[in-house]
C-alpha cells in the first residue's frame, strides 16, 4: 500500500528537485495530451523546447524572441513572489503591466519628440509608479476593509484594459496615425527606445535591469529584515506580529514592490519589442509570472529558470502552432499542466512516499 | 481476568527517533493506567497507535484477546476504544449537540441525540445543556463535551491525554468521581498527565515510559511523586531553594488596563490595575479563557493600548508596539509555541532572530548579521539544554519540552527588565518545567520582575512571590504567595468567578 508519511523536517533536497519533477511530469502528460490531438508527442515536444534554437529556417527569428518574453516574465515573478511568500496574493499584475506600460508612455508622448539620456529612465520611473499606484488600490482596501487582494487586483486587470482602450482612442492615440487605435511608436526617436544589446536572442537593456533587480530581491529575501518579515508573514501571521511586524507595512510593501516592476516590465515593453501601445499590446504576461514565480519555488534564481522555460515553451509552442497546426488552447493546456504538476508534487516536500505493508 | 488490552512489544520509529521501542503492557478491564513520561518519551506515539492514528511498524496489540490493528481512529471507535484529546476539536459557533453529531458514524436524530447527551451527562456527573452554544462554555465545560461525545459511544477504554491541565482543583475533583464511576462499571481508562500528585490519587497502576521503552510499572498509591518523578527521568529531581523576597523598585505599571474582547467568544480586560516590582514574581493565576491572552498580547504589545495603561519604569508605553517595548526591556513569551511565539517551518537561528533582533543587535541597518544570530541560538541551545541535532532543525522538529526551553531561554538571554510568560511549562517534563523555572528565579534574582501566568497551581506556588487570579477579565490585587494554600487559592478563583458572573 502506498502511503504519504509526513517528514519531521522539510526536505531540502524535494525543495530543490520538484520542479524538476514537475517538469518531467509536464512532458508526460503533455505528450500524452498531443498524441490525443493525432500529433507525435516525440515532435511535439522537439518542436517546442529544441526547435526554437535549432531549427535552421524557423529557429534564426524565434531565437529573437526568447529574451523577449524570458525578461519581462522574470521581472513580473521576482515582484510576485516577494509577496507570495508573505502570503499576499497579487493576481493583477497584468494590470499593473499596462497602467505601468500607459504611465510611462504618457511622459514619453508628452516630452515627445525631446531627445536627451534622461527620456527613457524617467518614463522607466514613471512606468514603475503606474504599476506601484495600481497595486496600491488592492493594498489600501486590503489594509482598510481586509478586502480581499486577489479579487480586487483581478477585477483591475480588466477596469486597465479598458481604460489602455480609452487611452489609445482618445488623448494617447497617435496624431499622425490615420485614426487607427494606438500610440505614437517610441521606437521611431532615439531617447525613447529601449536599447538591443544582442539581438539573435533579443536581449534589451531591461535584460540586465532584470539580473539587477533578481539578485537584488536575492538580498532583501535572504539577507535583510524586511525579507525576514515577509516570510514570517507568510508562514505565521501571529509570530509576525509577536515578533514586531506592522502586516499594513507588509502588505503595501509587497503589492507595491511586485507593482512597480511589474509596471516597469510594461514600460519596458512600450518602449521595446512592441514599439507602441495599442489595445493588443496585453498579451498576458501578468498571468504567466504567477506560474513562473511558482515554478521557480519563489526564489529568485529559481525564478531566473522557471521565466527561461517559459519563454521557451512560448515561443516553441507558437512554432507548434505554425508547424503542426496545434491549436493555441492546446498551448495554453499544456503551460497549465506545468503549474498543476508543479501544486501536486510540492506535498512531496513535507511528505513521503512509503510502500508499506499491512501492519501486524 | 483476561486483560482487556494488551499492547506486545510495539514499536514505531520515525526520521532519526525511536519513538516507541518494543512497548508491552496491558491493562484490565476497570483498571486506571497511567502513562507517565517526560516530554518525547514517546506517550502520544503509544496512544495514537492505540487510537489508530499512527500506524505501528511491529508489535501486535490484542483486545480482548483479539487482534486489534486500527487503521483509522474510525475502526478504534468501533471496536470502544475512545480517546479525549489534550486540545478540542470542537467549533464554538456550533451548540454542544451540534458539535457531538460531528464526530459520529451515524448520529441518531437531534431530539433523541439531545435526550441521550442529557441522560448520559447526567449520569455521570457532567451536566451539560445540548442546545448552548461551545463558545459560551468555560473550559472545563468544553472539556465535558468531549467526555459525553466517547460516553455516547459506550467505550471499553477511554484514553485521556492530559485532561486536568485546563481545570480549577474543584473541576478536577468532578472529574476525578467521574472517571472512578466509569471504572467501577468496567471502562478502562488511560490517563497520561503529568501531574504526579493526581496520578497516585487517580491511578490504580502505571506505566513508565523513557526513550521510547518501558523502564517500569508501579502502583502509584506506593509511590511519592518524587519517586515517580525520578523514575520518568532516570535521575534526581533538583527541587528549588526557598527564595529571600525583598522587592526594590517598581518597574512595570498597569493602571486601569482594559480592552474590549477581540472576538465573540474572548474575554475582555476589565480595569487590571497592578504593579511589579524589581527581584518579583507574580503570578497570576485562574482557568484559561478568563483574559490570559489578552493581558499577555497587551503587554508584548501586539496589541496597543492607551499609552497610560502601561508604564515601565514610570514611562507610558501602552500605545507602542513590541519592537519598541523589547527596546526598553519588556519582553514576553506567549503559550502557544508553534505559531506565536515561533514559527515552526523556520530553523532555531531565524526563530532566535524573531524577537532577539532588536535587544542583541541582531541587524545592522537592516541586513542580518547571520554570525551573531547564529552564536545567539547556539547561546540559547547550550545554557538551556535544547535537545536538537542542529540549530538549523526547524522549529517544528523540536519536542515541545525543547522548544518551550528555546521560546523562554531566548527571552532570558535578552536580560529584559520585565518579562511576562504566559503557561511556561504547560506541556513540558519534569526536568525540563524544573530548568524554566530555575531560570526564571535567576532572573528575579539578578533584578528582574516576572509576571508567570499559568493555570498549573502548583507551579505557581513554588515560583511566585506574590500571587493573584485572572477571572472574567478581573486581576485580583495581589497577596504574598507564601502561607497560602492551593485549596485558599482554588477557592479564590471559584469565587472570583462567581462574583463576576453574578455582577
Amino acid at each position: 500500500m502506498l502511503r504519504l508519511e509526513r517528514r519531521r523536517q522539510s526536505s531540502r533536497i524535494m525543495f530543490w528537485t520538484t520542479p524538476l519533477i514537475a517538469v518531467a511530469l509536464t512532458l508526460i502528460i503533455g505528450g500524452i495530451l498531443f498524441a490525443i490531438l493525432g500529433v507525435n508527442p516525440f515532435a511535439a515536444m522537439k518542436i517546442i523546447f529544441l526547435d526554437p534554437f535549432f531549427h535552421e529556417t524557423y529557429g534564426p527569428y524565434s531565437r529573437t524572441q526568447f529574451l523577449v518574453k524570458a525578461v519581462p516574465l522574470i521581472l513580473i515573478a521576482t515582484g510576485l513572489s516577494v509577496g507570495f511568500r508573505a502570503g499576499i496574493w497579487n493576481i493583477g499584475a497584468e494590470g499593473q503591466f499596462v497602467m505601468g506600460a500607459i504611465a510611462g508612455a504618457a511622459v514619453g508622448l508628452a516630452l515627445y519628440p525631446a531627445e536627451g539620456w534622461w527620456v527613457l529612465p524617467l518614463m522607466a520611473i514613471v512606468g514603475a509608479l503606474g504599476g506601484f499606484l495600481w497595486a496600491m488600490i488592492p493594498a489600501i482596501l486590503k489594509i482598510k476593509f481586509n478586502a480581499n487582494e486577489i479579487l480586487v487586483s483581478l477585477m483591475l486587470v480588466y477596469v486597465s484594459y479598458n481604460f489602455l482602450a480609452a487611452m489609445v482612442t482618445g488623448p494617447l492615440k497617435n496624431p499622425d496615425g490615420f485614426g487607427f487605435p494606438d500610440s505614437r511608436n517610441f521606437t521611431d526617436v532615439e531617447a525613447t527606445t529601449l536599447p538591443l544589446l544582442y539581438e539573435p536572442l533579443g536581449l534589451y537593456t531591461s535584460g540586465v535591469v532584470a539580473l539587477i533587480i533578481v539578485i537584488a530581491a536575492y538580498i532583501l529575501m535572504e539577507k535583510h529584515l524586511l525579507g525576514f518579515q515577509v516570510k514570517v508573514t507568510g508562514q505565521s501571521p501571529r509570530a509576525a506580529k509577536f515578533s514586531g511586524v506592522k502586516p499594513a507595512l507588509i502588505i503595501a510593501m509587497c503589492l507595491g514592490l511586485s507593482g512597480a516592476l511589474a509596471g516597469l516590465a510594461g514600460l519596458f515593453e512600450v518602449t521595446g519589442p512592441a514599439g507602441k501601445l495599442t489595445t493588443n499590446f496585453p498579451v498576458g504576461y501578468g498571468f504567466t509570472a504567477i506560474i513562473v514565480a511558482f515554478l521557480g519555488r519563489l526564489h529568485p534564481i529559481g525564478i531566473i529558470i522557471a521565466g527561461l522555460l517559459m519563454a521557451l515553451t512560448y515561443i516553441g509552442g507558437e512554432l507548434a502552432q505554425l508547424v503542426l497546426n496545434l491549436p493555441a488552447p492546446a498551448i495554453q493546456v499544456f503551460q497549465g499542466i506545468m503549474l498543476f504538476s508543479i501544486l501536486a508534487v510540492e506535498v512531496f516536500i513535507n511528505y513521503r512516499l512509503v510502500w508499506k505493508k499491512e501492519a501486524v | 481476568m483476561s486483560a482487556l488490552l494488551e499492547i506486545k512489544s510495539l514499536s514505531k520509529a520515525y526520521p532519526g527517533v525511536q519513538a516507541n521501542d518494543s512497548v508491552s503492557f496491558e491493562i484490565q478491564p476497570g483498571e486506571i493506567h497511567a502513562l507517565l513520561g517526560e516530554n518525547g518519551a514517546g506517550k502520544s506515539t503509544l496512544v495514537k497507535m492505540i487510537y489508530g492514528l499512527v500506524r505501528p511498524d511491529s508489535g501486535e496489540m490484542l483486545l480482548h484477546g483479539q487482534h486489534f490493528a486500527p487503521s483509522k481512529p474510525g475502526e478504534a471507535r468501533a471496536a470502544g476504544v475512545a480517546m479525549v484529546f489534550q486540545h478540542f476539536s470542537l467549533f464554538e459557533a456550533m451548540s454542544v449537540a451540534e458539535n457531538i453529531t460531528l464526530g459520529m458514524e451515524d448520529a441518531p436524530a437531534r431530539t433523541e441525540l439531545s435526550a441521550q447527551i442529557r441522560k448520559v451527562s447526567a449520569e455521570y456527573g457532567l451536566p451539560l445543556d445540548p442546545d448552548r452554544l461551545i463558545g459560551d462554555l468555560s473550559v472545563g465545560e468544553r472539556q465535558r463535551v468531549e467526555i459525553v461525545r466517547c460516553l455516547l459511544q459506550n467505550p471499553k477504554l477511554l484514553i485521556m491525554d492530559e485532561p486536568t491541565s485546563v481545570l480549577t482543583p474543584q473541576e478536577v475533583n468532578t472529574l476525578f468521581t467521574t472517571l472512578r464511576k466509569l471504572s467501577t462499571e468496567g471502562v478502562a481508562i488511560l490517563y497520561i498527565s503529568h501531574k504526579l500528585d493526581e496520578i497516585k490519587a487517580l491511578c490504580n497502576s502505571a506505566t513508565i515510559l523513557r526513550g521510547g521503552k518501558v523502564v517500569g510499572t508501579c502502583v502509584p498509591e506506593n509511590e511519592t511523586a518524587r519517586s515517580m518523578a525520578e523514575m520518568m527521568i532516570g535521575g534526581e529531581l533538583a527541587m528549588p531553594a526557598a527564595r529571600d523576597f525583598q522587592p526594590g523598585e517598581t518597574l512595570l505599571e498597569l493602571s486601569g488596563l482594559s480592552l474590549p474582547s477581540l472576538d465573540p467568544f474572548g474575554t475582555s480586560l476589565k480595569d487590571i490595575t497592578v504593579t511589579l516590582r524589581a527581584g518579583e514574581i507574580l503570578g497570576v493565576g485562574g482557568v484559561a479563557g478568563n483574559g490570559q491572552d489578552e493581558l499577555l498580547l497587551t503587554l508584548s504589545g501586539e496589541i496597543p493600548v492607551a499609552p497610560d495603561m502601561v508604564r515601565l519604569k514610570g514611562e507610558a508605553i501602552g500605545n507602542l508596539g513590541p519592537v519598541a517595548r523589547r527596546k526598553r526591556g519588556l519582553l514576553a513569551a506567549p503559550e502557544e509555541r508553534l505559531g506565536h511565539a515561533a514559527v515552526p517551518e523556520m530553523s532555531l537561528t531565524e526563530n532566535a532572530f524573531l524577537s532577539g533582533r532588536v535587544r542583541n543587535g541582531l541587524a545592522n541597518r537592516g541586513f542580518i548579521q547571520a554570525k551573531k544570530r547564529d552564536a545567539f541560538a547556539d547561546d540559547i541551545v547550550k545554557q538551556f539544554d535544547v535537545r536538537t541535532p542542529s540549530i538549523s532543525n526547524q522549529a517544528k522538529s523540536l519536542s515541545g519540552g525543547n522548544l518551550q526551553k528555546f521560546v523562554i531561554g531566548r527571552e532570558v538571554l535578552q536580560n529584559p527588565s520585565v518579562l511576562v510568560v504566559n503557561q511556561p511549562t504547560w506541556g513540558v517534563d519534569a526536568a525540563a518545567a524544573a530548568a524554566i523555572r530555575q531560570a526564571l528565579r535567576d532572573m528575579a534574582e539578578a533584578g528582574a520582575a516576572v509576571m508567570v501566568i499559568s493555570q498549573d497551581l502548583d507551579e505557581l506556588m513554588e515560583m511566585s512571590d506574590t500571587f493573584s487570579v485572572l477571572a472574567e477579565g478581573h486581576l485580583s490585587a495581589p497577596q504574598p504567595a507564601a502561607g497560602l494554600s492551593v485549596e485558599e487559592i482554588g477557592l479564590m478563583m471559584g469565587a472570583t468567578h462567581k462574583e463576576a458572573e453574578n455582577a
